[in-house]
């Protein structure tokens, strides 16, 4: 971009505050981002950066609590900041368009999709009321839904989530606007879907020459398909550079440390780290490969089926065509083995089963059939309703993955902790259980002060590690780990993927690890257990599926995980 | 293929009815056999001796077994058989029929009034958070939810007819001296105007003003507050922004977007309205001696008539899962995920 | 109710009792900072003393008559005026709160207990329990809720008793149906599952785990129907049925002097009133009171 070229997109000091109770915060403090005309850029950051603040501020959309305090807007020479709101009616969805994350709760859900289109094309007068039908037609068949015409008189809750993230970008591009800004279009999409859906945005854009801001948390995402990555951290911007420039020579600590804590091919678990991290010297980096003897959990031939839920209502004459979807089978019989001291990465798409498997191997589902082998013993006869106070349960444990939902909002750290000593730990006085509740608290690095603390005081990081405590304190053989640092900001990710590996060695477990992050699972999985549509697909050692992957679909999965040009 | 299955949905809707008539006929029947001491005496009434008690018995059939009387009662109430009123000698239903529409009118009257002041403060408060109307809704919402339906009819009586004069007096649907108009429908506003009388239908609406008044001021509170949370809930919805972000005008937002999505769970409210509707007509038609079948029960309990309020309970009943039908209909028509595995 | 297991953590009390300050700090914030809350609390407080210490405290017998001194205007000696049968509306007014609060709460207590135990067992264990509890809420409510009350009166007798059973029946299935809400919401949620690895039996997460949680907002729904409650047993008095002249009790107080406002003596009707009226908004500002004792994000 040469000096003469004005930007499309000039944003200059821009300061955006928020009233709350606590008084007056400022979520954006003084940024400066410019897009030129044809420009990709992504703004970067964790949670509470400020970056989608920004976009709402540019497009006006703040909340009522929120007020552009100073600074400039101008997007082609017009000032937004100060802008009348029917002004902004005109720019918005016409000039400058936005598409959001959790694309089925971002559509009407009791208008049909064509009409949702129909409305942004007749309001910036793109169409009349007998022109828009065709034309929204045509913008199905460019976000490449099959079979527009039937899918024109769908609803948003009779398509998936990545047809519903098309129809939203349908809405956004069909006035032609010349700028986008897509914040975390992606969060919340299959692997796969994730990359179709951005491959499509920025087909789209780059054919209209259209300029783009996306917003995201994920650097390998920014890098691999925008020109300039601007990086923000609590409300500032740290630096800003070309997507090449980010990963070759970061230049802010910030910048570097984001980029460390990324999981990428050709790094091992410790480089997620700061370099400057002290991690136990003893702790072995690599898990040493499983010793040859029984293995620890061997399931054979395990099927899970589910009754579809009657409530649809059918005339007679098609009562026939009902019966054959009567049954869903979510698991259709796999089998796999976790040798002892194994690591073991079960990974898969939504709707894969791996979850659904997860729950039956811990005993809260009851299999259809099949068979669950752990220590000798088969547990899958056992019913999940009894298994509670077999002598078999403490040994075998979750993580959960989602820090919030899995612990109880009335119980401190302290005493959640503290749940599996009392019921099956045999510890009865309060004192005893709280000693062993403060080493487990130091095993896993969460301070001695947040234990009296309830969970909405806690942060996501603290929450993921009173979950992991929680999880080992009965010292169990097997732990299940479902998506465990999921729902977590990256640089936390890297120290919890830490913390687990340091556990296991220590502990001396055995873990079976259901992701959908391929890169997360090469790091942390000796083998790599790959499923879809309740089947497994492919199995094998890690490293080598990575590199040199047999079946098709998991050349699909790999090929879809962000690549960033390292 | 969405039109045919919607019709599949309304029928099965019309369909799950049925169960809900027969619990409410078994209970209006346990009612009558869970009276203290003997039922046959209470219908047969007070002044009954030892022999006209016996026949009563012997003809309602309350010497025979439970199951068999229940049969009987299901087979009486197939022919319109509600029972004799021990007061006036008629037959239940006769009485019920001819008051009915002096209490539909005055429902209906109330419920138009109400939904048609309800909603647009709702949606007013809603989109002016802050302002004077909003402060206005809340605080007629909060008064409205705790004063007394009687209590409200009386003050109204008091100032508007005692004090200031222009209320007609609260006895009953007509003055003395004006003739009810020739009998179509029952409400005696519309037959009046059918019958080409304004004057008729004027004195009428002056006799409808108050109690409609009162009944409405009651209904309006919890519609307002169903309409101003769910329109407050549905503008900060992402569907709301999706659409804000795409430039479409006020107008468009609000009504196409907004509303018809928060109508959803005023629509579902309406239903514990019109229960409660039911319930206070009752008291409105005691204060304003309004001759409906609220004010036929009031006087049917005084004298201990149970075949009458027995009646009257069924028929507030069965009105109401008319009323519930129409409801859940109405939500059907707008909402296309009802009955889909969403 | 966990302070139980924390009473003798070698962290010692001061953990406990801190929290202890931090949630009466909390609640002094609440309602200090919210006048509509502080002004609730405040009525709360002068309706417990009427219905406590009231009958003790009034100027005159609320049963004695006195037929030299009938429908007297409010003046300093009869501070609401006097009825038809010379009784001081004043003193009756006050008398009547003890036994308008007493019929409304034990109302309350019963469909809330009953309720929610029902409820929380349908939503928990669902199947038959679940259709079994469904039928019958759907079954009560399948009735305008007065008329129901009013036949159930009717046919229990004409007792001030019936009028309690017949507004906790009434009430029920709220309480059921919010109860089943709450508990079948959380049966799935991760916390639950967790506490299944932790040992933890069915009935012991029911009751330890899930209904605790459940319990703030059903606490919010209990304190708006005292408030319905009081007018339900009202209105059942103001068309004859529960209390008998001469006691007093609101509802009935308002019925006899419905007789005499078209003559114009509003004393007799409007006192009654305004305490019903008093009394049930206090119960609705409580409830938004306790929602945001309970729940700090949400304010109407």
């Amino acid at each position: 971009m040469t000096t003469t070229e004005i930007p499309l997109l000039d944003v200059q000091d821009l300061t955006v505050e928020f009233s709350t109770r606590n008084g007056t915060v400022a979520a954006v403090r003084k940024v400066n981002i410019s897009v030129a005309k044809g420009e990709t850029v992504a703004i970067v950051g964790e949670s509470g950066s400020g970056k989608s603040v920004t976009s709402y501020a540019v497009m006006r959309i703040l909340d009522r609590a929120g007020r552009i305090a100073s600074g400039s807007i101008v997007f082609s020479g017009i000032g937004l900041q100060s802008a009348p709101e029917s002004s902004m009616r005109e720019l918005r969805g016409r000039e400058i368009s936005m598409i959001f994350q959790n694309p089925r709760a971002a559509l009407n859900p009791i208008r049909t999709v064509g009409h949702q289109i129909e409305d942004v094309l007749i309001r910036h007068a793109q169409a009349t009321s007998q022109t828009a039908k065709a034309k929204a037609i045509q913008m199905l068949r460019l976000v490449r839904i099959n079979d527009p015409e039937a899918r024109y008189h769908a609803y948003p809750f009779e398509l998936s989530g990545g047809m519903c993230q098309r129809i939203v970008i349908a809405i956004a591009l069909a006035c032609q606007p010349r700028l986008l800004i897509a914040d975390e279009p992606t969060t919340g999409l299959d692997v796969t879907t994730q990359k179709a859906v951005m491959d499509l945005v920025m087909e789209l854009t780059r054919q209209r020459a259209m300029s783009t801001i996306l917003i995201t948390h994920d650097l390998g995402m920014a890098a691999q398909y925008c020109d300039r990555v601007v990086v923000m951290e609590k409300g500032v911007v740290v630096e800003t550079a070309t997507a090449r420039e980010i990963f070759r020579s970061p230049q802010h600590p910030y910048t570097r440390k984001l980029m460390q804590a990324t999981p990428r091919p050709g790094i091992a678990i410790r480089d997620l780290l700061p370099e400057d991290t002290e991690t136990a010297a003893s702790a072995p980096v690599r898990p040493p490969a499983p010793e040859a003897s029984a293995p620890i959990l061997s399931v054979r031939d395990l099927v899970k089926e589910y009754p579809r839920s009657g409530g649809a209502f059918a005339w007679p004459w098609r009562r026939a065509e009902l019966l054959d979807q009567t049954v869903v089978r979510a698991v259709g019989g796999i089998s796999f083995n976790v040798g002892a001291g194994e690591s073991v990465g079960l990974v898969g798409e939504s709707g894969c089963g791996k979850s659904t498997t997860s729950a039956m191997v811990m005993r809260l589902i009851d299999p259809t059939s099949g068979s669950i082998t752990f220590e000798g013993q088969d547990i899958a006869g056992i019913p999940a309703r009894s298994f509670a106070t077999h002598p078999l349960r403490p040994r075998l444990q979750l993580v959960f993955q989602d820090p919030t939902d899995s612990l109880n909002p009335r119980f401190t750290a302290a005493r959640a902790i503290a749940d599996p000593l009392y019921r099956l730990g045999g510890i009865t006085r309060a004192d005893e259980a709280r000693e062993r509740v403060e080493a487990l608290a130091r095993d896993v690095g969460l301070p001695l002060d947040l234990l009296d603390r309830f969970p909405h005081q806690l942060s996501g990081g603290q929450k993921a590690r009173v979950g992991i405590a929680r999880a080992i304190a009965l010292s169990p053989r097997l732990l299940i780990l479902d998506e465990p640092t999921a729902a977590l900001d990256v640089s936390v990710q890297a120290v919890v993927l830490n913390l687990l590996v340091d556990l296991k060695s220590a502990l001396g477990m055995s873990y079976l690890f259901v992701s959908h992050d391929l890169h997360v699972v090469r790091l942390l999985c000796d083998r790599v257990i790959v499923m879809k549509g309740g089947r497994i697909v492919e199995e094998g050692n890690a490293e080598t599926i990575m590199t040199v992957p047999r079946d098709a679909y998991t050349r699909e999965l790999i090929a879809a995980a962000p690549h960033p040009p390292i | 293929m969405a039109q045919a299955s919607r019709t599949g949905i309304i029928v099965k809707r019309a369909l799950q009815a049925l169960p809900v008539l027969a619990g409410i006929v078994v209970v209006t029947f346990l009612l009558t056999r869970a009276l203290p001491g003997d039922p046959a005496a209470y219908f047969a009434g007070p002044s009954a001796d030892a022999r006209s008690i016996a026949e009563i018995r012997k003809s309602l059939g309350l010497d025979r077994s439970l199951p068999e009387q229940l049969l009987i009662y299901v087979g009486q109430l197939a022919r319109g058989d509600l029972g004799q009123s021990i007061s006036t000698g008629q037959p239940v239903m006769d009485e019920l029929i001819r008051r009915l529409p002096a209490s539909l009118e005055l429902t209906l009257a109330a419920l138009a009034l109400s939904i048609g002041i309800a909603i647009p403060l709702g949606i007013l408060a809603a989109t002016h958070p802050d302002s004077w109307i909003d402060h206005l809704c809340r605080m007629l919402t909060t008064a409205g939810v705790s004063l007394p339906t009687f209590f409200t009819g009386l003050a109204l009586v008091y100032v508007f007819y005692y004090l200031l004069g222009v209320a007609p007096a609260p006895m009953g649907r007509l003055d003395i001296a004006v003739l009810s108009p020739p009998h179509i429908t029952g409400f005696y506003t519309i037959d009046a105007l059918l019958a080409g009388d304004p004057a008729t239908a004027r004195a009428a609406i002056a006799q409808l003003a108050l109690p409609a008044i009162t009944l409405a001021l009651f209904t309006l509170a919890p519609i307002a507050r169903m309409t101003r949370g769910a329109m407050l809930q549905v503008l900060s919805s992402e569907f709301v922004r999706t659409a804000r972000a795409a430039g479409l005008s006020g107008r468009t937002v609000l009504f196409t977007y907004a509303f018809r999505n928060a109508l959803l769970p005023v629509i579902t409210t309406l239903g514990m309205v019109f229960s409660f509707a039911l319930g206070a007509n009752v008291l409105v038609e005691k204060v304003f001696a309004w001759p409906g079948i609220g004010s036929y029960a009031i006087e049917a309990l005084v004298v201990s008539d149970y075949a009458a309020v027995q009646g009257f309970v069924l028929a507030m009943a069965i009105l109401f899962v008319l009323l519930n039908l129409v409801i859940d209909i109405a939500y059907t028509l707008i909402d296309p995920r009802v009955g889909k595995d969403a | 109710m966990l302070a139980r297991n924390e009473k003798a953590t070698a962290s010692p009390t001061t953990s406990t009792a801190a929290r202890k300050n931090e949630t009466l700090r909390h609640v002094r914030h609440v309602i200090v900072s919210n006048p509509a809350t502080l002004l609730a609390f405040s009525l709360l407080v002068v309706i417990l003393l009427a219905a406590i210490l009231g009958p003790a405290l009034v100027p005159y017998d609320p049963l004695e008559t006195n037929p030299s001194r009938p429908l007297q205007s409010p003046s300093w000696s009869h501070w609401f005026g006097t009825d038809q049968l010379g009784r001081d509306v004043f003193s009756r007014v006050i008398a009547a709160a003890r036994l308008d609060l007493a019929i409304s709460v034990a109302a309350v207590a019963i469909s809330f207990v009953l309720g929610s135990m029902l409820g929380s067992l349908a939503g928990y264990f669902g199947g038959w329990v679940d259709t079994v509890v469904g039928r019958l809420c759907d079954t009560i409510m399948a009735f305008p809720l007065f008329v129901l009350a009013m036949g159930i009166v009717a046919a229990l007798g004409n007792t001030i008793e019936n009028i309690v059973y017949a507004t906790a029946i009434i009430n029920l299935p709220f309480y059921a149906r919010m109860a089943c809400a709450e508990v079948s919401v959380r049966r799935d949620a991760g916390f639950v599952q967790a506490a299944r690895l932790t040992g933890n039996t069915d009935w012991r997460i029911l009751a330890m785990h899930i209904f605790p949680n459940a319990l703030p907002p059903m606490m919010v729904q209990v304190s708006l129907n005292l408030g319905w409650a009081i007018l339900n047993a009202a209105g059942l008095s103001f068309i004859g049925l529960g209390v008998r002249p001469p006691t007093p009790e609101w509802g009935i107080m308002v019925a006899e002097g419905a007789n005499y406002i078209i003559s114009g003596e509003w004393w007799l009707a409007l006192f009654p009133g305004l305490a019903l009226m008093i009394a049930v908004f206090t119960f609705n500002l409580l409830g938004d009171g306790l929602r945001d004792i309970v729940d700090p994000q949400r304010r109407t």
